[in-house]
Parts: structure tokens; C-alpha cells; sequence
């Protein structure tokens, strides 16, 4: 296997674009990331995103892409895993450069989820979950991590204003992220107060809905400094890992098997452990979602995730920062994009071009984006060049 | 939605049928071709008890559209037999009085209207026992 690359990254702007379609938004961010590496065509495209049939009505949208962005005839194929569909697109990215069936592949995640109202939305997303055995009995994504954030309070003793903590951060990271949807600090008593979605998750423990794009490009290590003039950030670990697609059917319900494995093999592959990591994007679709990814991939021993956000120990400067970007909360979640704006974060941090937000010293990343609740995750694992 | 949709599963919906492994014993709810634990293929069609504890639960304050007229509502995993969980509403019940580890029964409910049609759905949704309010 070949060790490859990525040399160029390129989003919009998240939250609602009224004016985008699904294929102008992600034309724009595919334009951004191939100009960002220099590079004026490609070998191969692949697109994340996880229902543009039930928000858009359109399905077959690998070649739609190719062909307004102008690289027909290069094969082009849509990804969809819930909302890890933007970490496994750029894993089919890394495995077709990796192999050598391919030099230049971009990997790119798109979501227009505004163009529907916001029951139907959650109910698009609700078919991540179990349709006949959990969607059919009225549950939704957020009443899935209630139930998942319900069985780790009683557990470990964590209130919700602990739990509020995990916002409150990532809106303090999103802040000073030019690409968020909501560039706005919050405060503890806020989420306390905003509305309650499903017991005990308020509203602003939740990420929102979301248009957007993100792409990159990948490339053979060897041919970065010949491709491109920009500093190439090395893929040093990829994993992907399944479990039970219904909640129910999980032993402990608070630990994510999916992410807990994948971490694991992308670990193994990379040579290090996690006290070798200085910075981590986790998928806190919700509040709940960031603490339980952080203990299942072992940032944190069982419990001791909860109180992190809390002590600053996860906020930038702190000793482990998580989600410098703003995370899914507020930098925003067009699902099928959020995988590959992990990436771009990663990318931007190790190249030090992270501005306001840039953790010193940063060498080493991880990113972990899940689909469902977490029946299936997918770990990458970057290095600085 | 395609009547046959709902048809088909009608077995579990109705009575709650499962399967439990002939060579592990792992039971498994809605059934299954293989068994995921010694990937065994074949089963014993069993039922299961309409009756189990409660896990965990939310209260579903947005619902999904074909929901909208039943919000708030309670929904809770519920332990039937050890080791296996099914997800289901929980009604009859005031909301604020709902304690994980409490006992439920199982009963036959009408769960939704599906669709353009508007067909009825109906399966199993969770009521306290009854001296759990008194
Ligand atoms: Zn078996």
C-alpha cells in the first residue's frame, strides 16, 4: 500500500443557503479544494451524503457532481452512511489512492436539508435508525441519544448542566470559525432553558439542520510536493467498524463498539496510542454523543468524560482540545458533509493555518464521524508533513 | 406504503414472536436467518412475554411528521427477557412519574397512520402495571 495525502481542502460557508442547490454547494466546495491544492483535474470523485433523495428528491448524484463540476467521464459514486456517509467517502478516497488504482481522487460530502420542513427533516434522518423496530414506534435522533444520555447520567451521576458544558465549549470553537453556522458563544443557563426536544436533551444540545459542502483531495504521498505547492498532511491511520443498527440491541448502551473498534485499528495502523494525539473532531451530534465517543475511542476512562467540557480540560489550550472547529453544534451539520469537514479541520490545524483557532503545536489528529447512533463509525488518523 | 409492508410484520407486531437459536439459545426479536452469536441457521419460533422493565426513556417533545399529532409522548427500551430489548412507546402513564427500572406491560395499540393512505399501523406499546400510579 501506498501512503497518501491530502494537498487541498475547500467548503462553504455552513447554515441556511436559501440561494445553493445541492449541486451548487458542493461544486463550490470541490472548486475551493482543487484550487486550494493547484490542481486542474482528477482521476476519480466521490461524494458522501446521506439522503438526497428524501431532502431533494434526487438520487444519483455521483455522476450529477461529475458533471457540474466538469471531470465527466471520471467515475463518480455517491456514499451513504447516515452521517458518517463523509468519513467513509474520504476512506474509499484514501483505500483507491492507498492501492494505486488511482493518483488524484477528491472526496467530497454535500447536505441541503432546508429545502424540506423540519418534521419531515427528522424524519429523513430518522431512517438512519431501525425503521421497522425504532422509527415505526415514533422514536427520533434526538430521542435515540436521550435514551443513550439518560442511561450514562444515571450511571456515572452527570447532570445536565455538565452535560451543557459540551456546547458551551464548541460554540466558544465556532466562534472563531469564519465557516460556522452559528458564530455565537452560549452560556450554561441558555441551553438549560432553550427548549426540551426529548428528555433530558434541550434544544442546544443538539446539533441543527444544515445546508453545506466539504471536499478534499487525496493524492499518493510520494507526488504531494510535485502535485502541489501546499504542505501535504499525511494519513496515517483509517478504520471503519459496524455494530447493531437498532439501539436496543446494544449490551451497554452508553459505549460506542463502533468507534471503540475503529479507533482501535486506525490506531494500531498509525503506531500510536491517544496520549499521542493534539486534537480530536468528534461527532457530537448531540451533547451526549461527544462524551460517550471520547470514553468508547479511550481519551477518557468510563465516567470521566462528563465533566471534561466543564473543567476546560477539551477546550482549546486545554490539555486535550475536542472539536476545535466548532464541532457538528455550531459549526452546523449538513450530515453527508460533516466527515469531511473533520478532515479539513485536521488539515487546517496541522498545516498552522488554523488562525484564531490553531492548537500550538499541533502534529497529530484524530477525526471520528459515526452514522445512526453509532452503527457505524469511521477514525481517521493525521499527521503533520 | 405498500400494505404488504405492514403485513409482513404482522407476527411480531401482534404477537410478539421471536426466534431463539436451536444450537445457543440466543433469542432474537424480530427473528433472524443467522444467528449473529454461533451463526447457527436454524431457530425455535417463539413468543415473547407481553410484559418487561424499563431501561431508559425519553419524552419526544418533535416528533416526526407522522407523529405530529401524538407529541409529547413517552418512548423507553424495555428488557422482555434477559438480554433482550425492544423500543417502544410507553402510554397511560403521567409523564413525570416514569422511572427506569419500573415494570410495564405490553399491550395492543394503534401505533400510527402510515402514509398517503392513511393505513392503520397497529402493534405493542408499553402501559404502567397497575398499581404503579395508585
Ligand atoms: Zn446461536
Amino acid at each position: 500500500m501506498r501512503e497518501v495525502a491530502v494537498i487541498g481542502i475547500g467548503m462553504t460557508k455552513w447554515g441556511e443557503c436559501w440561494k445553493s442547490s445541492l449541486r451548487d454547494l458542493f461544486v463550490e466546495a470541490a472548486l475551493k479544494a482543487m484550487d486550494d491544492a493547484g490542481i486542474a483535474q482528477i482521476d476519480s470523485l466521490y461524494v458522501g451524503c446521506m439522503s438526497g433523495g428524501l431532502f431533494n428528491g434526487q438520487e444519483h448524484i455521483g455522476p450529477l457532481m461529475a458533471d457540474y463540476l466538469g471531470v465527466c467521464p471520471v467515475p463518480a459514486v455517491r456514499v451513504e452512511s447516515a452521517c458518517a456517509s463523509g468519513g467513509v467517502a474520504f476512506r474509499q478516497a484514501y483505500m483507491e489512492v492507498a492501492c494505486g488504482m488511482s493518483d488524484i481522487v477528491l472526496a467530497g460530502g454535500v447536505e441541503k436539508m432546508t429545502d424540506v420542513d423540519g418534521s419531515e427533516a427528522t424524519y429523513a434522518l430518522g431512517t438512519a435508525a431501525d425503521q421497522e423496530y425504532e422509527s415505526f414506534h415514533g422514536i427520533t435522533f434526538p430521542g435515540l441519544y436521550a435514551l443513550i444520555a439518560r442511561v450514562y447520567m444515571q450511571k456515572y451521576g452527570i447532570t445536565s448542566q455538565d452535560m451543557a458544558a459540551v456546547p458551551v465549549k464548541n460554540h466558544a470553537h465556532g466562534l472563531k470559525n469564519p465557516n460556522a453556522q452559528f458564530q455565537r458563544a452560549i452560556t450554561i443557563e441558555e441551553v438549560l432553558h432553550s427548549s426540551m426536544v426529548a428528555d433530558p436533551l434541550h434544544l442546544l444540545d443538539c446539533s441543527p439542520i444544515t445546508d453545506g459542502a466539504a471536499a478534499v483531495i487525496l493524492c499518493p504521498l510520494e507526488k504531494a510536493k510535485s502535485l502541489s505547492q501546499k504542505r501535504p498532511v499525511k494519513i496515517l491511520g483509517s478504520a471503519h467498524a459496524t455494530d447493531s443498527i437498532a439501539l436496543h440491541d446494544r449490551k451497554q448502551i452508553e459505549f460506542f463498539a463502533s468507534a471503540a473498534i475503529a479507533s482501535k485499528k486506525a490506531f494500531a495502523q498509525a503506531k500510536i496510542g491517544p496520549e499521542s494525539v493534539n486534537l480530536v473532531e468528534v461527532h457530537d451530534c448531540f451533547s451526549i454523543a461527544e462524551i460517550c465517543a471520547l470514553e468508547s475511542m479511550g481519551f477518557f476512562a468510563p465516567g470521566q468524560a462528563g465533566k471534561a467540557a466543564g473543567q476546560g480540560i477539551t477546550a482549546l489550550g486545554g490539555k486535550l482540545p475536542v472539536n476545535v472547529s466548532g464541532g457538528l453544534k455550531s459549526k452546523g451539520h449538513p450530515v453527508g458533509a460533516t466527515g469531511i469537514a473533520q478532515i479539513i479541520e485536521l488539515v487546517e490545524q496541522l498545516r498552522n493555518e488554523a488562525g484564531q483557532r490553531q492548537v500550538q503545536n499541533a502534529k497529530i489528529g484524530l477525526a471520528q464521524n459515526m452514522g445512526g447512533t453509532a452503527a457505524s463509525s469511521v477514525v481517521h488518523i493525521l499527521e503533520a508533513c | 406504503m405498500f400494505p404488504a409492508k405492514i403485513w409482513r410484520e404482522f407476527p411480531q407486531r401482534y404477537r410478539l414472536e421471536a426466534a431463539k437459536c436451536k444450537k445457543c439459545g440466543k433469542t432474537f426479536f424480530p427473528p433472524r436467518l443467522v444467528c449473529n452469536s454461533c451463526f447457527h441457521r436454524e431457530f425455535e419460533s417463539i413468543k415473547l412475554p407481553w410484559e418487561g422493565t424499563l431501561v431508559t426513556y425519553t419524552i419526544i417533545r418533535t416528533p416526526p411528521s407522522s407523529f405530529s399529532d401524538q407529541a409529547p409522548y413517552a418512548v423507553g427500551i424495555i428488557e422482555v427477557v434477559p438480554g433482550l430489548k425492544i423500543t417502544c412507546q410507553i402510554v397511560d402513564v403521567d409523564l413525570d412519574k416514569l422511572a427506569s427500572g419500573q415494570k410495564l406491560f405490553l399491550e395492543f395499540r394503534l401505533i400510527q397512520k402510515d402514509g398517503k393512505q392513511g393505513v392503520l399501523c397497529y402493534g405493542y406499546k408499553a402501559v404502567p402495571v397497575a398499581d404503579y400510579n395508585s
